[in-house]
């Protein structure tokens, strides 16, 4: 009892394999997209590459460009193949690929949704990932002397204007840093002196950001210095002044764009997966009518597809004692202790049965 | 005498229609393509609309717009007309509409090379117009709470940061206007009554810059107060610091930016030019030599083709005649009838 039978006129299958054809170059293409994707993403994470702290999520975007190019290996070859079937003479060529082909594809679509769910998955690891990132660069903001580290006060600052965002999680991690270097400090001066003692490790920290993380839209000229200090400036109250810098920290504001990013590509793929499903259930369809219509033995006539010749059960319990047999098969043959008894009637062949793999 | 003559078999007509239906198609695009530029160039224009004093400057994208649309018009006909005109029974519908489709095409065609040339020539009017925009802006860029103005100390600087400009010509225009309003000063500190008793309008001035001037390049925090004072900051010398603000003036960045955009668009649409006359071009040879076979037996015949039946100063001589006549036949007509009629009324001006 085949699962989910129709039946194929010679119309039909015709046009089947005419509409698959078209089908298998949409996929192609849809390939590329995928592919063009998967390199748009590493272009993106690799230009905050300074800001995020280990390399393994590079691992989409590789997966993406991966898929990619073997979506538009296998739908190329699936148009040629379905190109080819409207003639039975040609198909007898593609007769014995195509149901490897089939199967491939079918462990195919699974990488595909693999992919759109590692692109939801990508999250959490982007995001302890940022949280190191920027925590180093705000660390290293201000050695621009250093080799290496003398472009990350550049990147911060680009960043939060960019982003509009200011330190890690707030503006306050810039308090908790060292983020003016020693060069541009008085050390002559007694108030340098006194915050420097003030501190355990020796590091001149104060109520200060960076201009970067002043936000245009504020009333009132930028407040950077003694930020807390209410005193300091004229009609000023840090508690309730919320414009004068970034309230968001660029963890979040980052993650945000990279989760508004992956949850496009995740989308995209899963449309892309169901789609070359559908092909992939034509082909089949296509390929069980054409067997069929060679079994008949007429070109013209009317013929079953079927997506599995008996249920769901059944294909694979028929499958799994193939396995099973294959195992047996090596293991009767190879041992010469066993005495194995071989029927000596003539005319009878002692060729063990061969493996059948999968029946069509 | 006919202008640029030259000899069409049937073969080469044939050939000559496909090239032609072939590039009035390309033209169509670059029809579209010249609108869209507008188009891009317009809305560039009016990001910063807030710091331009007028709007002349939009001459430009809008004669692109018109002449894309047109030249999509334009070819469209060309390719209809092309398609028509080896079929001999359909092409002697398109005959009167050829002279003034003609006119029009040549009109639009230089009108082309008048944007590029305004493109160009509009530079200076664009940095005026700039010039007292930019100048107001600094100058309303404390008036936070005035209605009317309260978006200038945003806009500019946003400006300032995404165009890496710092003032009008340069930071020290930031010197000679209050920027920092009276709400925020401390009028009980001595230090803000002596400055602003020093100056002769009473205005608060600093050698200081908005956080929007400075260099995200700088190796050191930004230093934007006491900008002239070496001694206020250690280690500083502000005549070799280079790279503490953004040295360009925010005039001299933004017109070199609209120059840019409008070089390379003037370098597109003047290759698009090119294009509409080879396409006007063929399509007239392609009309004279078809207007031979009409009527001909064999189509197939070889025929001449040319630009100007006559050459160029008779035929502009033959067209002022026309326009002349025009004018004087009125003109001629109602001066019979007066003198043929005593006590006539008199006649209704020529036009």
């Amino acid at each position: 009892m085949a699962v989910l039978k129709v039946t194929f006129t010679k119309t039909k299958r015709d046009k089947l394999a005419q509409v698959l054809w078209i089908l298998n170059w949409v996929s192609v293409v849809t390939g590329m997209i995928l592919l063009s994707i998967g390199f748009f993403l590493k272009v993106e994470i690799q230009r905050r590459q300074e800001l995020m702290s280990n390399r393994e999520v590079y691992s989409v975007p590789n997966m993406l460009i991966a898929v990619g190019h073997i979506a538009c290996a296998i739908n190329f070859l699936g148009g040629k193949i379905c190109y080819d079937c409207v003639d039975t003479t040609k198909f007898l060529r593609w007769k014995l690929l195509m149901l490897p082909y089939i199967i491939c594809t079918f462990f195919f679509t699974f990488c595909l949704l693999a992919g759109a769910f590692m692109c939801y998955a990508m999250r959490h690891e982007l995001e302890e990932s940022l949280s190191i990132g920027l925590q180093d660069a705000m660390r290293f903001y201000k050695d621009t002397d250093t080799p290496g580290r003398c472009f990350l006060k550049r990147t911060v600052d680009l960043l939060q204007i960019q982003f509009q965002c200011c330190g890690n999680d707030g503006f306050r991690d810039w308090f908790h840093i060292q983020w003016i270097s020693n060069r541009y400090l008085d050390m002559s001066r007694g108030e340098v002196t006194d915050r420097l003692r003030s501190n355990v490790e020796g590091k001149y920290l104060s109520d200060e950001v960076p201009f970067s993380c002043c936000n245009p839209s504020s009333p009132r000229p930028c407040i950077q210095h003694q930020v807390t200090n209410n005193s300091a400036h004229y009609n000023y109250d840090y508690q309730v002044e919320e414009l004068n810098l970034w309230p968001k920290g660029c963890r979040q504001a980052l993650l945000e764009y990279y989760t508004h990013i992956m949850q496009s590509i995740g989308l995209t793929v899963l449309l892309i997966w169901l789609f070359e499903l559908s092909v992939l259930t034509g082909v089949r369809y296509l390929q069980t009518s054409m067997e069929n219509v060679l079994r008949q033995g007429d070109p013209d006539s009317k013929s079953d597809g079927w997506l599995l010749e008996n249920s769901f059960a059944e294909t694979a319990r028929y499958n799994f004692n193939i396995i099973k047999n294959l195992g047996k098969c090596y293991q009767v043959d190879d041992d010469p202790n066993i005495d194995f008894q071989t029927p000596t009637q003539p005319g009878s062949d002692n060729v063990p049965p061969k493996p059948i793999l999968f029946a069509t | 005498m006919v202008l640029l003559k030259m000899k069409f078999p049937f073969q080469k007509r044939v050939r000559l229609a496909q090239g032609l239906w072939l590039l009035s198609w390309m033209a169509v695009i670059s029809g579209a393509l010249t609108f869209s530029m507008g188009l891009f160039l317009k809305a560039e224009l009016h990001r910063q609309a807030e710091v331009m004093d007028n709007t002349q400057i939009h001459a430009v994208p809008n004669t692109l717009m018109m002449i894309g649309l047109a030249s999509l018009g334009i070819n469209f006909f060309a390719g209809r007309i092309c398609q028509d005109s080896l079929d001999a029974s359909r092409f002697p519908r398109w005959k009167t509409f050829m002279l003034p489709y003609f006119i029009l095409s040549l009109f639009f065609t230089i009108l082309m090379l008048v944007a590029v040339i305004m493109s160009y020539a509009m530079k200076g009017n664009l940095e005026e117009s700039l010039k007292i925009g930019l100048k107001n802006g600094i100058r309303f860029y404390k008036d936070t709470d005035t209605p009317g103005r309260c978006f200038q100390k945003e806009t500019i600087d946003r400006l300032q940061m995404e165009f890496h400009c710092c003032g009008n010509n340069n930071y020290k225009d930031w010197f000679e206007v209050q920027w920092i309003s009276n709400r925020y000063l401390d009028f009980t500190s001595k230090e803000v009554k002596d400055r602003i008793k020093s100056n002769v309008d009473g205005r608060y001035l600093v050698d200081g810059v908005p956080f929007s001037c400075c260099n995200p390049s700088s190796p050191r925090p930004c230093i934007q107060h006491q900008l002239t004072n070496n001694s206020a900051h250690y280690n500083y010398e502000h005549q070799t610091e280079e790279l503490n603000l953004f040295s360009p003036g925010c005039r001299e960045a933004l017109v070199s930016y609209y120059m840019g955009l409008m070089n390379s668009i003037g370098a597109g649409v003047l290759s698009f030019l090119l294009l509409q006359v080879s396409v006007l071009v063929s399509l007239r040879y392609l009309q004279t030599s078809m207007e031979a076979v009409l009527g001909q037996e064999n189509t197939e015949i070889e025929t001449e083709g040319y630009l100007l039946e006559k050459g160029v100063k008779e035929t502009i001589k033959e067209m002022m005649d026309n326009v002349l006549k025009f004018f004087h036949f009125n003109q001629v007509d109602a001066s019979v009838g007066q003198e043929a009629e005593a006590g006539e009324k008199p006649a209704t001006p020529a036009d």
